[in-house]
């Protein structure tokens, strides 16, 4: 086994009163890709947002237990969030890049961060993009704006933009279920490629994608973790008679 | 009767109440360039105006009405900028949010010839700024900047969370992702909002009769000097604008010509505020493309 990159331990999150994760226990191993599956409302994009604290954003969350980032407690009073999301990025359920060009968008990031020099900018770009194969399509319109493009190429580019700050984690939230099934199979090859160099957790509605991707499957349930495992076990053999009626849609 | 009937008379109202609309600003622009029009030419626009006799212009308040906006500007829009910034992309929904709220409202419901005589007794009397360019352009600041600062907020309204999203899960602060990402974005609302609060600062007169003042001494367009007393771009001299001017000729205008320099007056009033409008929406559309080019 490869070491633990990510770990959760007893999270509890509630939305004011409402108890929304109910002590989840998940610990993530360096690279390697893995689904968050469950019925809507099962809590798995509250889970993937506590990840990198994207629930700060939201008045009246609370949230016990601890998550550990290489050994380092996210939500330690000094835990820095910038910092944190550098490391750990979001894709989200709905394209959203920035109306500027492409080649801004991608490396917005690092040009507020202060890079300034050309040639080391458009070659974090070309390989960003390459990354995130969407190189071919965009390389001759890349001072043309990132809206223009479709919705599948704009969340490819929106993939490149993430890879940029070169993050250790990449986190997705339902990241085809906006887009025609064209463009889910060419992000779904896109998060292939990225497996082995980026520890990727993703959140989908869509079982046959977790199928086909995922490495390592997790099935959520009224705010609890039911279980996790090696993709085709959860999918050929789950322990648990929930996953069972899940995976063979007696719910859901 | 049947809904569609019902459908059908619904719009012949509404079609008509939107001509109605449509009609009165025709007449009234219409008429206001009629009878204005042909008093205006490159004479009228660039002489200064006469107290007692024909032939006077409006070139010294026509100068003063886009000095002193200009100036009203830079004064308001960092502090509405700023103002709009902080309200809707960092205050928390509490009570000194709701309180400062508030408080832009009532300012922007306050009439303005209260604000007028508010500048009087503070900026010109207390402040012993006397009836001066800077007097009105503080009076033009509290008449403009809760409009402007609800416009801007409006505007960062109609960027998308996402885009906040965007930026704060790429690793940007929030102070970045609202200068950054947001802004940039806002831009070309942001610039519609400033052009068309500009065309009601042009046109105000109320704020500025006790403030800048009723007088337009004679300038030397030749000197530039801020600190000369004739330069154009002394903000302490008095400066009556052209709205004002149209006031003041009507209620107490002796000159023969009265009449014909009011029209004319109103005219040019009239479509420098179209001009305006409709700077404000192309240069709004044209941004947008430009930013979206979609």
């Amino acid at each position: 086994m490869s070491k633990e990159i990510l770990t959760t331990q007893d999270l509890h999150l509630y939305y004011g009163s409402k108890e929304a994760l109910k002590g989840i226990n998940l610990n993530f191993d360096e690279k390697g890709i893995t689904a968050l599956i469950g019925p809507s409302g099962c809590g798995k994009s509250t889970y993937l947002r506590t990840l990198n604290r994207m629930n700060d954003l939201i008045p009246g969350v609370t949230i016990t237990g601890t998550v550990q980032f290489k050994g380092e407690d996210l939500y330690a009073p000094n835990a820095d969030t910038v910092q944190i999301r550098k490391e750990i990025g979001m894709v989200f359920q709905q394209p959203n890049p920035f109306p500027f060009s492409i080649y801004d968008n991608v490396i917005y990031g690092l040009r507020i961060a202060g890079e300034r020099d050309k040639e080391k900018l458009d070659a974090v770009v070309e390989k960003s993009l390459r990354q995130a194969a969407v190189w071919d399509e965009v390389k001759d319109h890349l001072h043309e704006s990132a809206l223009a493009l479709s919705g599948g190429q704009q969340q490819r580019v929106c993939i490149a933009r993430v890879l940029a700050v070169s993050p250790e984690i990449i986190l997705l939230d339902e990241p085809t279920s906006a887009l025609d099934p064209v463009s889910s199979s060419q992000i779904e090859a896109t998060l292939l490629n990225l497996r082995h160099d980026y520890t990727i957790i993703t959140v989908t509605h869509n079982l046959q994608q977790a199928s086909r991707i995922a490495d390592r499957t997790a099935f959520f349930m009224n705010g609890e973790l039911v279980e996790v495992d090696q993709t085709k076990n959860i999918f050929m053999n789950p322990a648990k008679k929930q996953t069972e009626d899940y995976i063979s849609g007696r719910f859901g | 009767m049947n809904s569609k009937v019902q459908n059908k008379i619904a719009i012949g109202v509404l079609y008509g109440i939107a001509g109605l609309v449509v009609l009165i600003l025709l007449a009234l622009v219409g008429y206001i360039l009629v009878s204005g029009l042909p008093k205006v030419s490159w004479h009228f626009l660039t002489t200064p105006a006469k107290a007692f006799l024909k032939g006077g212009g409006i070139g010294i308040q026509l100068f003063n009405s886009f000095y002193l906006l200009i100036l009203a500007m830079l004064i308001s829009f960092p502090i509405a900028l700023g103002a709009a910034i902080y309200l809707y992309e960092y205050a928390k929904d509490n009570w000194v949010t709701n309180l400062v709220r508030t408080a832009i409202e009532i300012l922007s419901s306050l009439p303005s010839v209260v604000v007028g005589l508010f500048g009087f007794l503070f900026f010109v009397v207390k402040l012993r700024l006397g009836f001066s360019i800077l007097s009105g352009a503080f009076a033009l600041t509290f008449f403009n900047l809760p409009l402007l600062t609800r416009s801007i907020e409006d505007s960062l309204h109609t960027i998308d969370d996402k885009q906040r999203e965007g930026g704060l899960a790429l690793g940007l602060s929030r102070w970045e992702t609202v200068t950054r990402v947001i802004l940039p974005a806002a831009v070309p609302s942001i610039l519609t909002g400033v052009i068309l609060s500009a065309g009601r600062v042009f046109g105000e007169a109320a704020a500025l009769i006790y403030t800048a003042g009723q007088s337009a001494p004679a300038l030397n367009f030749m000197d530039w000097n801020p600190f000369n007393i004739s330069s154009p771009l002394n903000p302490m001299r008095p400066a009556e604008t052209l709205a004002v001017h149209i006031w003041k000729i009507n209620s107490e205008g002796i000159m023969p010509d009265a009449k014909a320099i009011s029209s004319g007056s109103s005219a040019v009033l009239v479509i420098a505020i179209l001009l305006f409008n409709l700077a404000a929406r192309y240069l709004g559309k044209r941004l947008y493309k430009r930013l979206t080019s979609a």
